[in-house]
């Protein structure tokens, strides 16, 4: 389970090597000649596939919470037992979660387990920002859609999800950062992702650059793509910008 | 499927397994875990809610209060270990370092807008009647606010105690991650049964929480049974 160090060796091992690994030798705070070197072969595709996982989780966790928040505005009873478990999802721990999942048959040690695992943290933040959002649109508005004689599928379409595009899209955001995240931890279930160099680290006798690396790019991206979330929002409701 | 039947009989021998050489027993791993976590959570409710409660009374301060939250959501948890790992070292201080800054800004974040958002006409009826600023808020913000203040603290201690077993992987020895890390001495069942402890703690957390914060709660502000699921995240500031 515990798949550490299989992306190859990442530092000069400490004690070997020429003159120009000094600074990794005596594990400074941070070397910036390991930087250039392991940016490419290293820090890089573990960004990319760090990316990669989120994108598909969001997207996923996006599709099923917001068919599940639809339905369930139409259909009040359906909304209990879905915030039930998805908070019951939500709250278990990411560790616990990768490990119980991956004895599962058709599993094991996967980029689908850890799909898994991320999709089901934002279920219960999407769904609950966008019934939120929808339940919010004030009944007035509802009435003029359907007295300009709009049936309800186009009052959906055209009033009422519009008007819960800033909750939807907090949805989004928060959900984007868990899952940015919490695939850190996943990497112990898929090896990839920026979980990677901090785990390789760790191992490696805690070498200290790698670990500042890495970890600054996590929350790095996490910070970059909730700005991105900012700035999608603003332009898919310009009518918020006027108050 | 047997895999999760053997990780039953693990937690039912205590985490011992036959033929092996001891190992910490379960039960001490439970309890160090919650030793951790509960020192985190204590520190963090000791510097988060007299701030964040103190600026929704004097209703100063929302943008620090409501963008701390916000980059407190952005910080990967591992990564906060590993960078505290560089500077600190392999420790409990840093584990605990960790979980101060996990903890804090929701806590600051749900505070704030909990005591900031009472209503102002209740505030100014209070003051008529000759209630000083700290009557005020000893009778009327802090009850008042505290269902959302105890989402903040929910939320901070789900996080928490997360953070607590996710230690163990940057080489902090000492919670039930511990056994997560190191599937060579537990195998496949043990590691399982530590997983559901740790899934297991986490909501029982979350109830003890919840049961707390119910017994708190003023009689006039309880909703008849349909309040206590909602509470997981702090969607409520982030819609405010």
């Amino acid at each position: 389970m515990i798949a550490l160090a299989a992306g190859g060796p990442v530092i000069p091992t400490f004690g070997g090597g020429g003159s120009s690994f000094t600074c990794e030798r005596a594990n400074r705070l941070f070397c910036s000649s390991w930087l250039s070197r392991n940016w490419g072969p290293v820090l890089w595709p573990a960004l990319r596939q760090h990316i990669v996982l989120t994108l598909i989780a969001v997207t996923i966790g996006f599709v099923i919470s917001t068919t599940l928040a639809l339905i369930a505005y139409r259909r009040r009873w359906l909304e209990r037992p879905v915030l039930i478990i998805t908070s019951i999802l939500y709250t278990i721990p990411s560790l616990a979660l990768f490990e119980l999942l991956e004895p599962v048959p058709g599993l094991g040690l996967s980029r689908t387990t850890a799909e898994v695992a991320l999709v089901s943290y934002t279920l219960l933040i999407m769904f609950r920002n966008t019934l939120t959002g929808l339940r919010e649109v004030p009944d007035e508005v509802r009435d003029a859609a359907a007295g300009m004689g709009m049936g309800p599928l186009r009052s959906l379409l055209r009033v009422e999800l519009p008007l819960a595009v800033p909750a939807i899209i907090a949805g989004v955001r928060i959900a984007t950062v868990t899952v940015i995240s919490l695939a850190t931890v996943a990497s112990l279930i898929d090896n990839e992702g920026l979980g990677v160099p901090i785990l390789t680290a760790i191992s490696n006798e805690v070498f200290k650059t790698e670990l500042i690396a890495a970890g600054a790019l996590a929350v790095g991206l996490a910070l970059t793509a909730d700005g991105l979330l900012v700035i999608i929002q603003r332009l898919l409701t310009p009518w918020t910008r006027a108050a | 499927m047997h895999n999760f039947l053997d990780a039953f009989k693990f937690i039912g021998h205590n985490g011992q397994i036959r033929g092996e050489p001891r190992l910490p027993t379960l039960v001490h791993l439970t309890l160090e875990t919650l030793k951790i976590a509960g020192i985190g959570i204590g520190l963090a409710l000791v510097i988060a809610i007299p701030i964040g409660v103190w600026l929704g009374h004097i209703h100063r301060g929302s943008f620090v209060a409501i963008n701390l939250g916000n980059i407190w959501r952005a910080l990967p948890s591992l990564a906060v270990l590993a960078i505290g790992v560089a500077f600190l070292g392999i420790g409990l201080g840093n584990v605990e370092l960790a979980l101060i800054v996990l903890a804090v800004p929701p806590m600051i974040t749900n505070a704030y807008v909990a005591i900031d958002g009472v209503d102002r006409d209740v505030v100014d009826a209070a003051r008529g009647m000759g209630l000083t600023g700290w009557e005020i808020l000893r009778q009327l913000e802090l009850p008042l606010g505290i269902p959302l203040i105890f989402a903040g603290i929910r939320t901070a201690a789900l996080f928490v105690v997360s953070t607590t077993t996710i230690a163990a992987l940057t080489g902090y020895s000492g919670s039930l991650g511990d056994i997560i890390n190191n599937e060579t001495s537990y195998h496949l069942s043990g590691v399982l049964g530590a997983a559901i402890c740790i899934a297991a703690l986490a909501l029982v957390v979350e109830f003890a929480l919840a049961g707390v914060q119910r017994l708190l709660t003023p009689k006039g502000l309880k909703v008849s049974g349909r309040e206590e699921v909602s509470a997981l995240v702090p969607v409520v500031s982030e819609l405010a």
